[in-house]
């Protein structure tokens, strides 16, 4: 469905953040790309969905093919309107919008009116809580609820692929909980293809069909998100598990052996 | 001693404003009284016409604002510029007034668009600030460009509308000041209702409130920039027409864009409604000031009177009365 071959990405004509990169994300999956801060997840995702120009930033080598077609040198407006749309770090829901005009922004693309509201009642189904709260300015929700409605506002466009970049962050376990849950129904009922990046884990590697490992711009490591939860190194530096089943003290791991493990 | 010091700092701003407040009042009382009440009628009235045409000019600013974010510091420098542009028409070529406003649109039309590709699509995802200080510098270099065109002699932009007032009982009423209160009232209808109900009025408040995210929901943000730009030039040309009618076309027509701060302070920087509100009190508070202050002191405080007005709003709801306030998340 999405295919990322081999890209690199700069910033302002220097800063080489993604060292080329592979990453494809399959038609109905959810597929998952985990790691720490830094390590460019947010830059992969941005250079997928095209705004990476309002950044200074730029795709300067490889593809990012959509279905066969390249979209790397597209603008972001243009990308959505071919069915991938980014649901942003930290939500960034417009403020001062309510939440139903929230939604009508996100269906930009979609010219039909009628068609319009039929997917804001979808997104009422899914999100209760944005239904109560339609006339409400958006900078006065919660955070989860606000969260609710950035996805809900990336379904308005009618997307095959949404992008989800940490949808957990600063929410408590229990909206986490609920928030993955509603991913993994689209991601079923609705079959929409999902590409998520996160922190958590455990919670992500759960959920999803494949994932990826990014450390310092490049895959570490790939595969199916089973197998992965199986994996010793990533029980021991994502989930916190060592081998026994124990909580594994930082200090007592010789990095020379981390850094040979993830190299091979 | 403390508590009175504390109390005096807190409420300092609104001390000021109800001085302020009952400062105009009394003079306008004591006009009515000493002078003559219709005197004082016929001031207001002319006071919000004027008002209103600030409204017109302010409005272009109001719009920039809501789906830019940007403070154009230009506004009445787009004035000037369209006056110029038809004032230039109708002396050096003759044209007749329709089709010389016709070029002023045009030119307008073009000049936002070329703004919008040039100046401003470069600095999209750029800080704010850098944004208003091209604004800062597009107004000078349109006041020195307009008159290198076409000269800085003073021209004027006549209409066909009479100059004798219309009297409607006590009440002479100025033809070219309803005309222009009438279009900014019909005008800022127009925009309040396309910002609030319809798609592409939310699109483009959605715009202003982050570009990176909007262009992610599928929005063209360079278009909506254009279309926000041009709409602000076209507008502008409004204003130009009713202004230069009234105070001739030069470069000291620019000035006029000064009143807009004051008119959006008051009103709120977002805020369609504030800008008649805010556009009404600062006609008003204009109009009073030259009819029953400026007498006493020797004339010039209508110019600064509403600069003093809007010193104390920022003290008080920075905001405007019907600006939004800013939410943020602790």
């Amino acid at each position: 469905m999405l295919r990322l071959n081999n890209i690199e990405v700069m910033y302002n004509n220097v800063i080489l953040v993604l060292k080329g990169v592979s990453i494809n994300i399959e038609e109905g999956k959810i597929t998952t790309i985990l790691g720490a801060n830094g390590a460019g997840k947010t830059t992969t995702l941005k250079a997928i969905s095209g705004v990476l120009r309002s950044e200074r930033g730029e795709v300067t080598h490889g593809t990012i093919e959509l279905a066969g077609e390249r979209i790397d040198r597209m603008m972001g407006h243009d990308i959505v309107r071919k069915g991938v749309v980014q649901v942003f770090e930290g939500r960034r829901v417009f403020a001062n919008l309510t939440c139903a005009e929230n939604l009508i922004a996100g269906a930009h693309v979609e010219p039909s009116s009628a068609a319009m509201r039929q997917r804001m009642d979808m997104v009422f189904e899914y999100f209760p809580r944005i239904a109560e709260r339609r006339h409400g300015r958006a900078g006065y929700l919660s955070g989860g609820e606000q969260q609710m409605l950035a996805i809900g506002r990336s379904l308005m466009s009618n997307p095959k692929v949404i992008l989800l970049d940490e949808p957990s962050l600063g929410l408590a376990p229990l909206i986490i909980e609920e928030i993955f849950t509603i991913i993994s129904r689209l991601n079923k009922e609705q079959g929409v293809t999902i590409g998520l990046v996160e922190q958590n884990a455990n919670l992500a590697l759960r959920i999803s069909d494949f994932a990826y490992v990014m450390e310092n711009g490049s895959i570490m490591m790939e595969g199916p998100a089973a197998q992965l939860l199986d994996n010793a190194d990533i029980k021991e530096f994502y989930l916190g598990i060592s081998e026994h089943g124990e909580r594994k003290n930082y200090r007592d791991v010789k990095s020379y052996r981390r850094r040979k493990r993830w190299l091979s | 001693m403390q508590p009175i010091l504390k109390f005096l700092s807190a409420k300092f701003a609104w001390i000021l404003l109800a001085a302020f407040i009952a400062f105009i009042v009394a003079e306008g009382g004591v006009g009515v009284l000493i002078k003559d009440w219709r005197f004082a009628v016929e001031l207001a009235v002319d006071g919000v016409l004027t008002g209103l045409m600030y409204s017109l000019i302010a409005v272009g600013f109001v719009l920039i604002y809501k789906s830019t974010d940007a403070i154009n510091f230009a506004q009445g420098e787009f004035v000037m510029i369209a006056a110029i542009v038809v004032a230039g028409c109708l002396d050096w070529f003759g044209l007749p007034l329709w089709l010389s406003i016709l070029v002023g649109f045009g030119f307008m039309v073009v000049f936002g668009m070329t703004l919008e590709r040039f100046v401003l699509r470069p600095m999209i995802g750029m800080n704010i600030v850098a944004i208003i200080m091209a604004t800062i510098g597009l107004a000078f270099f349109l006041r020195g460009a307009g008159p290198l065109i076409f000269g800085a002699a003073p021209s004027t932009i006549n209409l066909p509308i009479p100059d004798s007032p219309i009297v409607w009982g006590l009440l002479y009423l100025t033809p070219i000041k309803l005309l222009g209160a009438a279009v900014s009232i019909l005008f800022l209808a127009g925009f309040g209702w396309f910002f609030l109900k319809t798609r592409k009025g939310v699109a483009m408040r959605a715009v202003a409130d982050s570009h990176q995210v909007s262009m992610a929901m599928g929005i063209n943000v360079e278009r909506y920039f254009a279309v926000a730009w041009v709409t602000a030039g076209v507008v502008a040309l409004l204003g130009g027409l009713a202004w230069g009618n009234m105070i001739g076309v030069d470069t000291q027509l620019a000035l006029v864009g000064l009143k807009v701060f004051p008119v959006v302070i008051l009103g709120g920087l977002d805020s369609i409604i504030g800008v008649i509100v805010g556009g009404i009190v600062v006609g008003l508070v204009e109009a009073l000031t030259a009819g029953f202050v400026d007498p006493y002191v020797g004339g010039g405080m209508k110019d600064f009177a509403p600069y003093v007005l809007m010193v104390i709003m920022l003290m008080i709801r920075p905001y405007g009365i019907f600006g939004r306030r800013l939410i943020e998340r602790i």
